[in-house]
């Protein structure tokens, strides 16, 4: 495998918290504007190997590449946030005593260090890009609310919002949908797909019928490794697919 | 837009109006306590003058805990040691002023050195002698501790209780330190008989005011720096650390950093503080170090409203305004209020005395329908939220539970 043109590249991945084998060799590779669903029962490392590309957790063995040829395994979590990846974690994390701008305004793509933050001053290019925000996760009308007064399901919303004012290159999602109604399930995968337009995405998923609506190659993980990787009617029909997530 | 929401605000109104009666305490007292008559009624009598001044100084080490505390969830319980390390740059100035007034005349060397038989000034007293210089190291080494303590601490992540232990480990061991006499402050008698500062005797009437004009102008000053820096993008990320320490950093920023500018202002703060007191009470000693004097300011922090900025030197003033009261009627029961005062605020006062406002002033406003509008929420019933509330939490929201 040739880690050029890969925005994303896992190679002989293992990762084990007190002899559990969280990761078990597991290889993914994501190409460059590609979107990828990851799929699996519970406990099939999903939430670990997102910690493994973030920086949060190191792995044990493998290789991690991140645009071909920054390896992840030696950077932290800001360095890491700053080259362009992106996470929504599954519980929405978002500031609940800020309000929706101030959310927005914390995420948004820019220096990072404590100086510029003091002295900052609102740009009106930075109010039109919020502006622009706030219409794609259609929390206009609440702009100076505090965060914590949203439902669960504007809270996915808006994190996903910080994520594109964060504007990386690839952005991990994780079960973005929990919590929406049909509708607003809808909403988010055509969202999703707008984002794809121009970024790499990562997005796991229990919701199948979300994940049809994605439209994506579907990776299933099991036990920490790769079970079967493909098309959502290929990956839904494999013997062992069934076997371990899908039920008969 | 921006400036109307500013001045619409009530926290913000509310901290203008304290800088505002600050800078009029600071100009009025001094000529109550001079220019008017002692038989007037609106004399200021001298001991009340170094007794209020001595509260604004803890009133602005409140406030610099308030900092760390309230806005980015660091309970320190060491801030003690930072005022105390202020207060002994300006003692060792003051030490230096008295030249050869001192019990064994020299003047060079003072008293406690001549006692222990030294010869010369050690290395870290030179300097001293000038304003100046005693001004810049009294910001500088509580500065440069709380940046390096901060440095380790923050970037290993510890966090929680188990950075308040080390912060109340950093302070018992300089207890220690300079409790031992040859570390060269003094030991336990620390450094006192202060005669002059700035040329002027510091035991007149007139020094006494001007000291307590500058730790009036010093605590409006504090605030003022305190409500520029949370109210700026810097501090809406120090409650984003606060709250969300993990989702900072996957957005980017060094969350050790973050806590690390907030720990090190905040120390230039307590020993400011720290400095402004000395020359008031006339000593310093190592009792200033005591973990038990850092708890006490937590309290009184938690007393006044922690994260309000106002609240903390409203808490400062009360409490000790109270344990002046209570030590001289009821000597014996004082420690036994204290506790109890902490234990009360804690369970019944979350949000301290401030809070306690907050809530009666939304209540007012809860019973007149036409500033109250009705969303229902989620589950579908009818909660009442006042907008004049939500504004006045503005950015810097709910503390969260004492941990």
């Amino acid at each position: 495998m040739s880690k050029s043109g890969t925005i994303l590249y896992l190679d002989g991945v293992s990762r084990s918290f007190d002899g559990f084998k969280a990761i078990n060799n597991l290889s993914l590779v994501l190409d460059k504007g590609e979107m990828r669903a990851i799929i699996g029962p519970n406990g099939a490392g999903k939430t670990t190997m997102m910690d493994i590309i973030t920086g949060k957790t190191r792995p044990d063995v493998g290789e991690v590449f991140f645009d071909g040829q920054i390896d992840l395994t030696r950077h932290d979590e800001a360095d890491i946030a700053m080259m362009g990846i992106g996470r929504k974690f599954q519980k929405p994390t978002v500031f609940e005593s800020h309000t929706i701008e101030d959310n927005l305004v914390l995420s948004l793509k820019g220096p990072r260090s404590i100086f510029p933050a003091l002295f900052h001053r609102r740009t009106a290019s930075e109010v039109k890009h919020i502006d622009h925000i706030l219409e794609v996760i259609r929390l206009g009308d609440k702009r100076y609310e505090l965060a914590a007064n949203l439902s669960h399901g504007q809270k996915q919303w808006l994190e996903i919002g910080m994520l594109l004012a964060q504007d990386p290159k690839l952005l991990l999602v994780d079960e973005p949908v929990a919590g929406m109604t049909d509708a607003e399930t809808e909403e988010t995968a055509r969202l999703l797909r707008d984002i794809n337009e121009t970024h790499s995405v990562i997005v796991v998923e229990h919701d199948m019928h979300f994940v049809r609506e994605l439209g994506v190659k579907v990776t299933c993980l099991h036990e920490g490794s790769v079970l079967s990787e493909g098309t959502l009617d290929f990956v839904s029909a494999d013997e062992r697919v069934v076997e371990v997530y899908l039920g008969r | 837009m921006i400036t109307g929401r500013f001045f619409a605000s009530g926290a913000d109104r509310r901290i203008l109006l304290t800088i505002a009666l600050l800078l009029v305490v600071a100009a009025l007292v001094p000529v109550l306590n001079l220019a008017v008559s002692p038989a007037s009624a609106f004399y200021v009598p001298s001991y009340i003058v170094a007794l209020v001044g001595k509260y604004l100084c803890y009133a602005l080490l409140a406030l610099s805990l308030d900092l760390v505390w309230g806005y980015c969830g660091i309970l320190s319980l060491g801030h003690g040691a930072f005022f105390a390390l202020g207060g002994y740059a300006m003692g060792m100035y003051l030490m230096r002023q008295i030249g050869d007034r001192g019990v064994y005349g020299n003047p060079i060397l003072p008293d406690f050195m001549v006692f222990l038989n030294w010869k010369e000034l050690p290395w870290f007293w030179y300097g001293f002698d000038q304003f100046w210089f005693a001004a810049l190291m009294v910001m500088l080494v509580p500065g440069l501790l709380a940046f390096i303590f901060g440095w380790f601490a923050f970037r290993s992540r510890v966090t929680g209780v188990y950075l308040s232990i080390i912060t109340q480990a950093m302070t018992y061991a300089l207890l220690l330190a300079f409790f031992r006499n040859d570390m060269g402050f003094g030991g336990n008698n620390g450094l006192t008989d202060f005669k002059d500062i700035l040329g002027f005797n510091v035991q007149a009437d007139a020094t006494r005011s001007a000291l307590f004009a500058a730790s009036a102008i010093a605590l409006a000053l504090g605030v003022l720096v305190t409500w520029l820096v949370v109210s700026s993008k810097y501090g809406k990320l120090l409650v984003a650390v606060r709250d969300a320490e993990s989702r900072t950093r996957f957005l980017g920023w060094r969350a050790e950093n973050v806590k690390l500018f907030a720990f090190t202002v905040s120390a230039v703060m307590a020993g400011i503080a720290g400095a402004l007191y000395v020359p008031q009470v006339g000593i310093i000693n190592p009792g200033e170090f005591e973990p038990a004097n850092s708890i006490e300011v937590v309290i009184w922090t938690a007393v006044g409203g922690r994260g309000t900025i106002v609240g903390p030197i409203i808490g400062a003033v009360l409490v000790n305004a109270g344990k002046s009261f209570f030590t001289g009627a009821f000597p014996e029961f004082w420690l036994f209020a204290l506790g109890g005062l902490f234990v009360f605020v804690t369970l019944f006062m979350p949000k301290g005395i401030l809070g306690l406002w907050d809530q009666w002033s939304g209540k007012l406003k809860w019973r007149s329908p036409s500033q109250a509008d009705e969303i229902p929420d989620d589950q579908g019933e009818v909660v009442v939220r006042v907008g004049q509330t939500q504004a006045q939490s503005g950015g810097n929201a709910e503390p969260q539970p004492a941990e």
